[in-house]
């Protein structure tokens, strides 16, 4: 009853219909590929370089890509940058999937309950969620990143604080398509909980939807940790993320570009990924192209 | 359409006391909250720190605190800047033209640029153009905007000499044409993601009118297939745009804010960071809500223009 099972030659997940569809999908594949790179040079990375994120080669400041023994070259302190970089990425990365995790746990209840009961239960929720989405996320992340303690959990909690509104809205019309057919009620004439239904048996039906939406929310969380951190509001030097890494690339932009270049092709990199992934997904699982 | 209009209203109203009570409550139950600035002053004590907040009538039941303040909001008293002491409304009105004017003009360039490319898609599905323009969004909507900036000034300004790194217009000039020179780059980094998204919808949007009936009748009176794009397609495809265009306006102020850090532009966004800097907590406070207020404000009269345009929508 909680599987799709119809459209499935079988129950395998790797002979699903979705997978040899997101399979040929050729951006998705380029996306995973250069996400799947990035990851492993990330996190497997550091242990490979010659100098650690922090370490001060007073030597070698401002020496640019392609010189020396620094790939990258290496920024106004004399710090490798592409040690810098792969640490970062590490940061970045991780703020993005946990941002994504906590917002799709938020999204998700919020849209489950106020599809499913309906009524004022639903209205209080929704209007709720339109008062969050009138809020420009960027004022609203940085009012709050500058009254707290910026590490980089709570940054992670306030970055999923101020992006979950998506995923309720599309899991809330969804419990709605879903709730008055037979299955639910045939849950309800069995005597099952209402939080039963809501989480085992509508929740299971509504996984595609939930997927793409939450691939592409990994993709917004990455860029507005970049954007706080660039305005010096997200994560805290020493410890780098991709957006730190720009804060004081403006300055030396005439002496020192690459500073400002290379996070920079790295955040794009990384974005586009995920936004090739999510498409290849909308795509796999059938989802309604563009929300409207 | 009054009865519409009125209903919009309602919602508006509705919305808007919810969007305080977020504003108001998450900013106050962060820890730190309005007296963080003097927290941090050395040689405060607690005592002292006590007394400030009894002063600023902090150490009052939240719920009362929070009526207070709505109170005064309506009737135009949004606090004074920690800064100056100038009244919180009229500093946000000094850069409020600034943002207008770069939004302003950030959209129109959006607009035209990103109904043409989605019209052609359309017209052209699967074409190699079709092909570009998808791909071509989906990275754009990955560039973060500060940094297409920097991009924009080391190519422009730094390399070839052309336009100003920043700033609205040169002191002692301030002319037309100068701050049309200042406004071209600004504009355009803010406009990359916004010509993504306005593409992408006014390829969806083409792509349903043009399936329909009454387009496929026209083009059977032998109407010429220019004229059945442009008076029955576009007109047609370009009605939910509208209601896009207010959809998009928290993000087009979230873009400006960056933009305006990154070309010095002296907007609300460089206010909002620079009160942050100085820990102006009703500034903050107060451009929040503005801006969610303006949000709201383009929200209804989006939908009421589409309303007034399409009938359907208001009697549904």
């Amino acid at each position: 009853m909680t599987e799709t099972t119809l459209d499935t030659p079988s129950h395998r997940w790797w002979n699903s219909r979705a997978l040899s569809r997101f399979m040929r999908h050729r951006l998705a594949i380029i996306g995973t590929a250069m996400l799947l790179l990035l990851t492993l040079a990330c996190f497997a990375g550091p242990h490979l370089l010659a100098y650690d994120e922090l370490f001060i080669d007073l030597r070698a400041r401002f020496s640019p890509p392609l010189t020396g023994d620094h790939y990258l070259g290496t920024d106004p302190m004399g710090r490798d940058i592409t040690a810098r970089l792969l640490v970062a990425g590490q940061t970045s990365l991780l703020v993005g999937f946990f941002a994504m995790i906590l917002s799709t746990l938020i999204g998700t209840v919020i849209g489950v309950v106020a599809g499913y009961y309906g009524g004022r239960v639903n209205a209080a929720l929704m209007r709720f969620v339109d008062a969050f989405l009138a809020f420009p996320s960027i004022f609203l992340l940085l009012a709050l990143a500058a009254f707290i303690n910026p590490s980089p959990v709570m940054i992670t909690v306030i970055i999923a604080v101020t992006s979950w509104m998506e995923i309720a809205r599309i899991v809330e019309a969804e419990v709605k398509s879903l709730r008055e057919r037979d299955f639910v009620m045939a849950g309800r004439m069995l005597g099952l909980s209402n939080t039963h239904i809501m989480f085992r048996e509508l929740l299971p039906n509504m996984v595609g939807p939930i997927i793409v939406a939450a691939t592409l929310t990994v993709a917004r969380a990455i860029l507005l940790e970049a954007y706080i951190s660039f305005l010096g509001y997200g994560i805290q030097p020493p410890l780098p993320s991709w957006g730190n890494m720009l804060n004081g690339a403006q300055q030396y932009l005439d002496s020192a570009p690459w500073l400002a270049i290379v996070p920079g092709i790295t955040i794009t990199i990384a974005v586009t990924s995920f936004n090739f992934i999510g498409d290849g997904l909308r795509d796999a699982f059938d989802v309604r192209s563009e929300p409207t | 359409m009054a009865r519409y209009l009125l209903k919009r209203l309602g919602q508006s109203i509705v919305l808007l006391i919810i969007v305080s009570m977020i504003g108001f409550f998450m900013l106050h139950l962060t820890p730190g909250g309005p007296l963080s600035q003097y927290a941090l002053t050395p040689g405060m004590t607690q005592e002292t720190i006590d007394r400030i907040a009894e002063q600023m009538g902090l150490n009052r039941p939240l719920p009362v605190q929070y009526l207070d303040w709505v109170w005064r909001l309506v009737q135009g008293d949004w606090g004074e800047s920690y800064r100056d002491n100038q009244p919180v409304l009229s500093v946000i009105g000094r850069h409020l033209f600034a943002t207008l004017l770069l939004m302003g003009s950030s959209t129109a360039i959006s607009i035209g640029i990103g109904t043409w490319i989605g019209i052609r898609g359309a017209t052209h599905r699967y074409s190699a153009f079709d092909y570009v323009a998808t791909v071509g969004a989906m990275v754009a909507l990955s560039i973060p905007t500060f940094w297409f900036g920097l991009v924009g000034i080391y190519i422009f300004s730094l390399e070839l000499g052309w336009l100003p790194a920043g700033n609205m217009y040169e002191i002692g000039n301030g002319s037309f044409l100068d701050y049309l020179h200042h406004l071209i780059m600004p504009s355009v980094v803010l406009a990359l993601v916004n010509i993504a998204i306005w593409s992408r919808y006014m390829r969806t949007a083409t792509l349903d009118v043009i399936n329909q009936d009454f387009v496929k009748t026209a083009r059977a009176k032998g109407v010429s297939e220019r004229r059945v794009l442009m008076k029955h397609v576009v007109g047609n495809a370009l009605l939910p745009m509208i209601t896009l265009a207010g959809m998009q306006l928290p993000n087009l102020l979230s873009g400006a804010l960056v933009t305006e850090t990154v070309f010095t532009w002296p907007g609300m966004g460089r206010l909002f960071l620079d009160s942050l800097g100085y820990n102006d907590y009703p500034v903050v406070m107060g451009l929040l809500m503005f801006s969610a207020i303006l949000v709201l404000l383009g929200n209804l009269i989006a939908d009421l223009i589409s309303a007034a345009i399409d009938p359907r929508i208001r009697l549904s």
